[in-house]
């Protein structure tokens, strides 16, 4: 019988350059306090956010995207047709199908490259990131760029207190290819869709077809009015944002730190060993509550990036980790632990070096 | 298992370590927002803290009915239980 051959594997991986786009729109707390009845004060003591970014109504998902995968490309000092996958996470390209990936392989002079989007939330970029890693060593992928993209902007309502002033959009890239050392340690990645609707969108879009055939739409919780029961008057067509702020400030400072801790360990090392703690950039208290949880230590530095971008979704950690080096470049080369979670709820993290 | 007194003095303690209120201020019949100025975030976290401290489970969705620190300590009395 004849014998598949497989691919020879390569033995190590690591982030070869990375790339970022903050769109040039930038909204500050005394903005969103035209939207709700809140103060500058209110926002940065439970948020720690001042400003975040917002791109304007001509700047689409793609072309953020384009823009932090060219400088990382030029940073790894690749070329388009050198990738052999493009991995996109987003919740908000705005076509179901095809992906924002295959269209930017396009753009980037990519193609053949295998290209496709992955739908994890705020975990998304890890999610890339443990996928390009296992496709490299794998022998499947020789360079692989991870993006993670949003323009939140789109799906948010200004008027509604739970998530919508936290969030800004813009663009994070990196790219991952074959290394002499270990540069990726092992990602610890899971879910939990038991807290399914703690993150969530106010109802689905078939809502907004249903309505066009005369059909009843989703009697949504969100927006129902609880004192009549009744649909409020307000609720929009297009479905936006909504979570439950305690259930997931609760879910991820601890149960994030746990997660966290075991990506440490799974890469073999202590808090010391580490350079630098990139989390997702959700709300300045969760990072203060992990980090202590953590007990890192003061050399640690700690990825603060949510203070300028409010919070970014999939783009937040590869954001948070450009200005880390654009600030710091002495952690070139260190390792640092990321961790990303969100809706589903979902997470995912790993030690990575620094590129 | 600890007794009320116990838990509110436990409880006390773990409002000043996250709020550097004087537990002193912590008492019964004080809501938690309305006179110790304790927002949802740090509520959560005192809540989080409470669970190790007395070996209970308050779930997410009994935060929001634990209003005075009576509350809570009743709540934590009865699932100790």
């Amino acid at each position: 019988m004849a014998t598949i051959k497989q691919n020879i594997p390569n033995a190590h991986t690591r982030i070869l350059g990375i790339g970022a786009y903050r769109p040039s729109e930038i909204v500050t707390n005394d903005d969103i306090c035209q939207w709700i009845e809140s103060s500058d004060e209110w926002i940065v003591k439970r948020t720690g956010i001042h400003t975040r970014h917002r791109a304007p109504q001509d700047v689409a998902v793609l072309d953020m995207a384009e823009h932090a995968a060219r400088e990382a490309l030029a940073n790894s000092g690749l070329t388009g047709d050198q990738l052999s996958t493009i991995i996109v996470s987003t919740v908000t390209f705005p076509y179901l199908t095809p992906s924002l990936a295959a269209n930017l392989a396009d753009r980037l002079g990519a193609t053949p490259a295998a290209a496709y989007d992955i739908s994890a939330a705020c975990a998304g970029y890890c999610y890339g990131v443990a996928q390009a890693d296992a496709l490299v060593r794998s022998g499947d992928s020789t360079n692989v760029l991870v993006i993670g993209v949003e323009k939140l902007s789109d799906v948010i309502d200004n008027t509604e207190r739970s998530i919508s002033f936290l969030l800004g959009d813009g663009a994070g890239a990196v790219v991952i290819g074959p290394s002499d050392v270990p540069g990726i340690g092992p990602s610890v990645w899971g879910s939990d869709g038991s807290k399914w609707d703690a993150i969530r969108m106010t109802h689905p879009l078939t809502d907004i077809r249903a309505v066009e055939e005369g059909r009843e739409r989703t009697h949504a919780k969100d927006l129902v009015d609880p004192e009549t029961g009744q649909m409020r008057p307000d609720a929009t067509l297009w479905p936006t944002l909504r979570q439950d702020g305690q259930t997931v400030f609760r879910w991820a400072s601890w149960e994030g730190a746990r997660v966290a801790q075991e990506a440490l360990d799974a890469a073999g090392l202590a808090p010391e060993d580490l350079a630098a703690f990139v989390p997702h950039q959700a709300n300045m208290r969760i990072i203060d509550q992990m980090a202590k949880v953590l007990k890192l230590p003061e050399s640690v530095i700690v990825a603060r990036d949510i203070a300028e971008a409010g919070n970014t979704s999939a783009a937040s950690i590869p954001l948070a980790t450009h200005r880390l080096l654009a600030e710091h470049p002495e952690l070139s080369g260190k390792p640092s632990l990321q961790i990303g979670f969100g809706a589903g709820l979902v997470y995912g993290a790993q030690v990575v070096l620094l590129p | 298992m600890a007794s009320k007194e116990e838990i509110l003095a436990g409880l006390a303690e773990i409002v000043n370590e996250e709020t550097g209120l004087e537990t002193d201020a912590v008492q019964l019949d004080k809501s938690f927002t309305e006179d110790l100025d304790i927002d949802s975030i740090s509520m959560m976290t005192i809540v989080v803290n409470a669970e190790e401290k007395f070996d209970v489970t308050i779930p997410d969705e009994e935060v929001k009915n634990l209003k005075t620190v009576e509350d809570a300590v009743n709540f934590i009395d009865n699932a100790q239980a």
